[in-house]
């Protein structure tokens, strides 16, 4: 319909055309399945606190990644952990991109707007991540929501801008022209016409955002402002092991590799999606 | 000339209102009381009421509004409730380290991520190339604190080498003082030489398309100096917005950086001050850091001028 097209026929063969990112793919739909899955079938006891096995390195008879402080199999931590990870990431890369179309259309479809808006955004985007996100959570408090909610407001100005200057574009395209002209309404056009046609960018934003909001929350987490440590994060573990630094670095390594792993894979995805969905943004990269 | 540089000004004016009123704005949307919040349940009706009079939460919101603005472009940001020294003095004691690690590991950035972008541009497609991107990807996807613990364990504790942490003390030297820098200034430069390395690697697959480098190759110009004095010299536009931008985030976003290593900076006294709920100086870091961030931008726009005669505003 128009270059700004939405995904393409074959685009699974597209998106694993390069063998890295079917690498990534594999790699991130291990650690979710491993994650949401196991704990679930019990393959993997979370187990209550034990004195005599505390610190016990990995490798060890019934802990294969060892155990924490008290004595808590660090795998089982580490699944369970994860879940939060991961949501905490998947939830701001939803709400973040929602919260960005509606900003980005209404900036892009309405001059009147437009300035007030982009004006906004970019005074948002003058705020440091990692600081906006900790002022945000130390304002609202603590909660897995909460950081949800700060996270996103950090990163719903990326998703805005893309939607609008994609907004601008499409807006002056003849078939907009055309829908108008037969009486449709705006919000229709807005809906059917502009954000179909600029699905492949957002999904593709959305996807680095997911990665970006996992590191942001594991850096709060570090900081202790992140989430209630009640509810495990890989942050939250990684700060806990600060403590054994000298002696048990393992409790620092395997949540650190893990929030590695996770974000590296969802970036050559990301990646891989920008190749098969848009060739001309290839280019850029 | 002066009709875009009066615009540029101008806009930038707009923003740095905006960024004001966000700030004002965030530290009241906090639930209940702001007074009660920063002194925290112990304290009397009687403390909480002074301390809404000194802070003047007692007066109408439009009025503590514009005294906040009026006080802001005047370079009072307030004082602060755990030092009980003015905002602005404050983060002035806490700039060098801030800085001087901003500058630092910016250069450790730049001389990873220049010359691996130049080649792995020149070498495109090869497994050299993609082995350059993944890698850059694989810097960008590790936490700072996770390099930084790491280094802190092998290098610092283990070896020897540098400093484990803090600034030296009140009476360092500067020299001292460097050291103590010298490890978080290479973790920061590592994560931020991803985006530097992508950046050059994308300007310089464009410039390597040009149609003059294709003649400077056909007049037999060696490749060394195609790269060199041609394409690397148009290269440095897109490669200057990425380094200002890069700077300018820098100086606050070290947050987790100066946590780890306990450095004396603004990173680490904005993670302070959030968790003693000092919230003018949460407030007037914010206002600083996005400050510095849309200067250097508008520095970076100029800077273009000088370096490429063709942009004409």
């Amino acid at each position: 319909m128009s270059g700004l097209a939405s995904p393409a026929p074959g685009f699974a063969r597209q998106l694993t055309a390069r063998p890295l990112v079917t690498v990534g793919l594999a790699v991130f739909v291990a650690i979710v399945a491993a994650c949401f899955l196991l704990p679930a079938l019990g393959v993997t006891e979370i187990g209550g606190m034990s004195v005599r096995s505390r610190l016990s390195p990995p490798g060890s008879e019934g802990y294969p990644f060892g155990a924490d402080a008290f004595g808590r199999d660090l795998l089982a931590r580490l699944l369970v952990a994860g879940r939060a990870s991961l949501g905490i990431g998947l939830g701001v890369a939803v709400l973040s991109s929602a919260l960005g179309i509606v900003i980005g259309l209404v900036a892009g479809f309405f001059r009147r707007l437009d300035t007030p808006l982009s004006r906004l955004i970019d005074a948002m985007m003058a705020f440091p991540d990692i600081l906006l996100a900790l002022s945000l959570v130390a304002i609202f408090g603590g909660s897995v929501g909460n950081v949800v909610l700060a996270l996103s407001i950090v990163y719903t100005p990326r998703i805005a801008r893309i939607v609008r200057a994609s907004t601008l574009v499409i807006r002056e395209m003849p078939y907009v022209e055309a829908a108008r002209a037969l009486g449709t309404r705006t919000p229709a056009i807005m809906l059917t016409h502009v954000l179909r046609n600029i699905v492949s960018p957002i999904l593709v934003q959305a996807t680095f955002i997911f990665a970006y909001a996992m590191l942001a929350e594991a850096g709060l987490s570090f900081l202790g402002v992140g989430v209630d440590p009640a509810t495990p994060t890989w942050g939250i573990m990684v700060n806990e092991g600060r403590q054994y630094i000298d002696n048990a670095f393992f409790l620092i390594l395997f949540p650190g590799l893990a929030i590695v792993f996770s974000v590296l894979s969802l970036q050559i995805v990301g990646d891989g999606l920008r190749d098969a969905l848009d060739p001309r943004l290839a280019k850029e990269t | 000339m002066s009709r875009y540089l009066t615009k540029r000004i101008l806009g930038m004016f707009v923003v740095i209102f905006l960024v004001l009123s966000i700030a004002f704005v965030l530290v009241r949307l906090a639930p209940g009381d702001p007074a009660s919040l920063m002194l925290g349940p112990d304290a009397t009706p009687q403390e909480v009421d002074d301390l809404r009079a000194r802070l003047g939460l007692d007066r109408p919101i439009l009025v503590q509004y514009l005294t906040f603005l009026a006080n802001a472009v005047q370079g009072d940001l307030g004082t602060s409730l755990f030092f009980n020294q003015p905002v602005t003095q404050v983060l002035a004691g806490r700039a060098e380290p801030s800085i001087l690690l901003a500058l630092f590991s910016l250069v450790v950035a730049l001389v990873i991520a220049t010359p691996i972008g130049i080649w792995a541009a020149y070498r495109r497609g090869t497994p050299g190339d993609q082995m350059s991107v993944t890698t850059a990807m694989l810097a960008a996807s590790v936490p700072s604190f996770l390099t930084g613990l790491i280094f802190q364990r092998y290098l610092a504790t283990d070896l020897g080498w540098f400093p484990v942490s803090g600034y030296g003390g009140p009476d360092a030297s500067f020299a001292t003082r460097l050291e103590h820098l010298v490890l978080p200034s290479i973790t920061l430069g590592i994560t931020n030489s991803a985006l530097i390395l992508r950046f050059t690697r994308a300007s310089m697959l464009d410039i390597l398309g040009e149609d003059y480098v294709r003649t400077a190759r056909a007049k037999g110009m060696s490749e060394r100096r195609v790269v060199l004095r041609h394409a690397l010299k148009n290269a440095g536009i897109p490669i200057i917005t990425v380094v200002g931008l890069t700077f300018a985030l820098l100086v606050s976003g070290a947050v987790v950086t100066e946590r780890v290593f306990n450095l004396p900076g603004m990173g680490n006294l904005a993670v302070g001050a959030v968790l003693r709920r000092d919230y003018p100086v949460v407030q007037g870091t914010l206002i600083v850091v996005a400050a510095i961030y849309v200067l250097v931008n508008l520095a970076t726009d100029l800077l273009y001028l000088v370096v490429d005669k063709r942009v004409k505003y």
